[in-house]
């Protein structure tokens, strides 16, 4: 058994880290975040000529076949360095949708080009009622279009299609198709940009049904745990790297055990994240049983561990932790859009329990109150 | 990454299996709940039958009579140890700390003399490192030998002595030169217990028991050969024994955290909560799951450890964050059952109402404990904020 990383996973994590912090530094993702898309059309080219684009898609469709492990590599480095854009709406999450509901005709024609870098997209899920559970979704299409509105739909301002997920199946609408509108909302995260999406009688392509979308929504969910874990070691290593040089009372204030211990506590939760999503990742990759669980752990645990990361770190920077040109607000801010994308701690506590708690016995028990099995998948 | 058994680990598990389900004692379950003093002859016979399979000491060389078993193999033995809830050895310092400890520092003649008693339970090996004065603070111990021709004469106190009531050796941190900065004045001693002056008195702890005694030394002589490693290089020789107390171990935590759970997750199916079975309360499965998650968590840090363990060939101060993660964990546990027995979780073993013989009451006092021994969290923290992060020292 090895739980390490092999060598080429870590020449994988290497060069994306470098790749990275060459290509978009702390300047670059400010200079984006205030702009109303947040993506940058050079920087999403060099990132596709990388192969990020297409790195857990099979090779024929154009990609790199690499598996699940070494998504949870590229996120967590995509994370540290706040990757601003639409890497997690198109590859990771429309991309693992596509994969695991459309036909081999549907992956040509829409994984393919994410792929090659030629198509942007994103996944509309959310309705008014917030419920990541498929079931809750309300709308669905007749005749041939949809009528209704999706809300937090991330990057839908530059995606060039868009999958939406109804009750009656999974559907493409190509994002300058007539009736469609698209309006931003304006929330925390200012790199990973959030959409209404008003759809009115919009013609949408039938891909697939809902049945198959829970793989697909377990890797986006762990995905974003993966990022979580490289935001909070980037704020990590900036607290740190504070706590040695800032000075009161004549000594660096990492010399107090006050302040010494909130960091040892930030690496223990970043270590104990990052332990949950790696294994999530092989559980994904194994189709291990215990996958869907693993997945609920590593999200649960990273949507805590990331706020928690990052109240320590702006505590410890003090008054120059609350200002604007910290960097350490921004990791927080991603931290909160990603702690409610695809259910917060809260959420995956109660799908943790419906997995772990009720069997045996009191399954049949439960499922008389009506309890669900699995509140994410039905 | 590879998270499936190698070749090598299977067949080292098959191995331990077929030998388990022919030896392991099948009356433990008579035994587990007396007193240790009562079972502790049945714990040095399982611990000899395990010598007979080569499997006491399985981290050991096999010179030594170990298996030269790799890390992993090792936490396999555990949890191997742990599935089949098998006794504990009865020699487990001496096996896991002090042993070790001799082969690495020992000489010829120590190595002859003392390793063959340890395998075989025949002697009962106990540790005198903290002392009243000197708990985190270990280098600052005052126990002192001055040497009286090939003797050194030995006065003080140590205390938190595992084994000490049963102990027939103990290795013992003294302080030969006072004269130099504080860690560098110490040396090992092995020493009998039955020395003319040795005095070991229980020490009552909050849970009602005795595990740890206070040794009181007055003007006990130890033969000079008896010093382990070098004199005035205690310091390295102790903290090579503090090491062990972070190894493999660990290893059988989750399962024997599991088997709680396990536990805790039928008794909220038939306690009853606002009318409805607790197992059903959104809080208690809110709690329960958050539980059950970070057992999980903790399994995976641990096996992250023991791969970058193996890769490096040696522990890291990383590990510190095991020590942290468990006892804090264990502690919010023992809570979450508090909360669910409500006015049940008070009760002592013995009262005909306790659950499960009392055993809440018990685990929610003796986790107390989880935080200070074997290092404090607040150790803990520093070694992580000093020897992982490179922030200052803080003392």
């Amino acid at each position: 058994m090895q739980f390490g990383l092999s060598e080429s996973q870590e020449f994988l994590k290497d060069s994306a880290r470098k790749f990275f912090a060459g290509e978009c530094p702390s300047a670059e993702t400010r200079r984006l975040m205030e702009t109303d898309t947040a993506y940058d059309a050079a920087l999403w080219s060099k990132l596709t000529d990388q192969g990020y684009s297409g790195i857990i898609f099979p090779e024929e469709l154009g990609g790199v076949g690499l598996g699940n492990v070494e998504l949870m590599l590229l996120m967590e480095e995509a994370g540290r360095a706040l990757l601003p854009g639409p890497f997690f709406s198109t590859v990771v999450l429309a991309g693992s949708v596509l994969e695991a509901v459309a036909s081999a005709a549907n992956k040509n024609k829409y994984l393919a080009p994410i792929c090659r870098g030629e198509a942007r997209a994103t996944v509309a899920i959310l309705e008014a009622n917030t419920s990541w559970n498929p079931r809750d979704i309300h709308l669905s299409v007749t005749n041939g279009t949809l009528t209704g509105e999706k809300l937090f739909v991330t990057d839908a301002g530059v995606a060039d299609f868009i999958i939406v997920i109804a009750r009656n199946g999974v559907f493409v609408v190509d994002s300058k198709t007539r009736g469609l509108k698209i309006s931003p909302m304006s929330s925390m995260d200012l790199t990973r940009k959030l959409y209404t999406v008003e759809l009115a009688d919009t013609p949408a392509e039938e891909i697939g049904t809902t049945a198959n979308l829970a793989r697909a929504f377990d890797i986006a969910t762990a995905a974003l745990a993966a990022e979580l874990v490289g935001g909070m070691q980037r704020t990590l290593d900036i607290t740190v790297e504070y706590a040695k040089t800032r000075k009161q009372f004549g000594k660096p204030i990492g010399m107090f055990q006050a302040v010494q211990h909130q960091c040892a506590d930030m690496y223990l939760e970043t270590e104990s994240a990052r332990s949950a999503v790696y294994y999530a990742g092989w559980a994904l990759e194994e189709n291990s049983p215990d996958a869907a669980t693993a997945v609920s752990i590593a999200k649960m645990y990273a949507s805590d561990a990331g706020r928690t990361v990052g109240n320590r770190g702006i505590q410890i920077h003090g008054g120059m932790g609350f200002t604007w040109e910290n960097d350490v607000h921004l990791y927080y801010r991603r931290a909160k859009g990603s702690e409610t994308t695809f259910g917060d701690a809260t959420f995956h506590r109660e799908r943790i329990a419906s997995l772990v708690i009720d069997s045996g016995s009191v399954t049949a028990k439960s499922a008389q109150i009506g309890r669900p099995k699995d509140p994410f998948h039905e | 990454m590879d998270l499936n058994l190698t070749e090598e680990e299977l067949s080292f598990r098959d191995e331990l299996r077929t030998w388990l389900a022919a030896n392991l004692p099948k009356d433990w379950n008579e035994w587990r709940e007396k007193p240790i003093e009562e079972s502790f002859p049945y714990l040095r016979a399982w611990q000899r039958k395990l010598q007979e399979g080569c499997w006491a000491a399985v981290s050991w060389p096999k010179e030594f009579g170990g298996r030269s078993a790799t890390l992993m193999q090792q936490a396999i033995f555990w949890e191997e140890m742990a599935r089949v809830e098998a006794p504990p050895m009865a020699n487990s310092l001496g096996l896991g700390l002090i042993g070790p400890t001799i082969i690495a520092y020992g000489t010829e003649a120590q190595k002859l003399r003392f390793i063959p008693k340890i395998l075989s339970a025949e002697e009962i090996w106990c540790q005198g490192f903290s002392e009243p004065n000197a708990g985190s603070d270990l280098a600052g111990l005052q126990m002192e030998a001055v040497l009286d021709g090939n003797h050194y004469i030995v006065n003080g106190q140590k205390v938190w002595t595992s084994y000490g009531w049963v102990g027939n050796w103990c290795e013992l941190v003294v302080r030969t030169d006072s004269s130099v900065a504080k860690h560098k004045g110490l040396t090992v001693l092995l020493v009998d217990m039955k020395s003319p002056g040795v005095e070991v008195r229980p020490l009552r702890q909050m849970t009602g028991e005795s595990e740890f005694n206070e040794l009181f030394f007055r003007d006990v002589r130890v033969p000079a050969e008896n010093v382990l490693g070098k004199v005035n290089d205690g310091w390295n020789v102790a903290v090579s024994t503090l090491m062990y107390e972070r190894g493999s171990y660990g290893a059988r935590l989750h399962l024997i955290f599991k088997r709680y759970i396990t536990r805790l997750i039928e008794l909220a199916r038939i306690t009853p909560r606002n009318g409805r079975p607790a197992a059903e309360d959104p809080l208690i499965r809110q709690k329960l799951a958050q539980c059950s998650a970070e057992i999980e968590i903790m399994r995976f840090n641990q096996m992250r450890a023991f791969s970058r363990i193996t890769a490096a060939g040696v522990p890291g101060p990383e590990g510190s964050i095991q020590k942290i993660f468990w006892s804090e964990l264990n502690q919010r546990f023992q809570q979450i059952a508090q909360e669910l027995l409500g006015p049940y979780g008070q009760l002592l073993a013995g009262d005909p109402h306790a659950i499960d013989k009392g055993m809440w009451s018990y685990g929610y006092l003796r986790t107390r404990g989880n935080t200070i021994e074997a290092g404090t969290s607040e150790v803990q923290r520093n070694i992580i904020g000093h020897f992982v992060l490179g922030l200052p020292r803080s003392y």
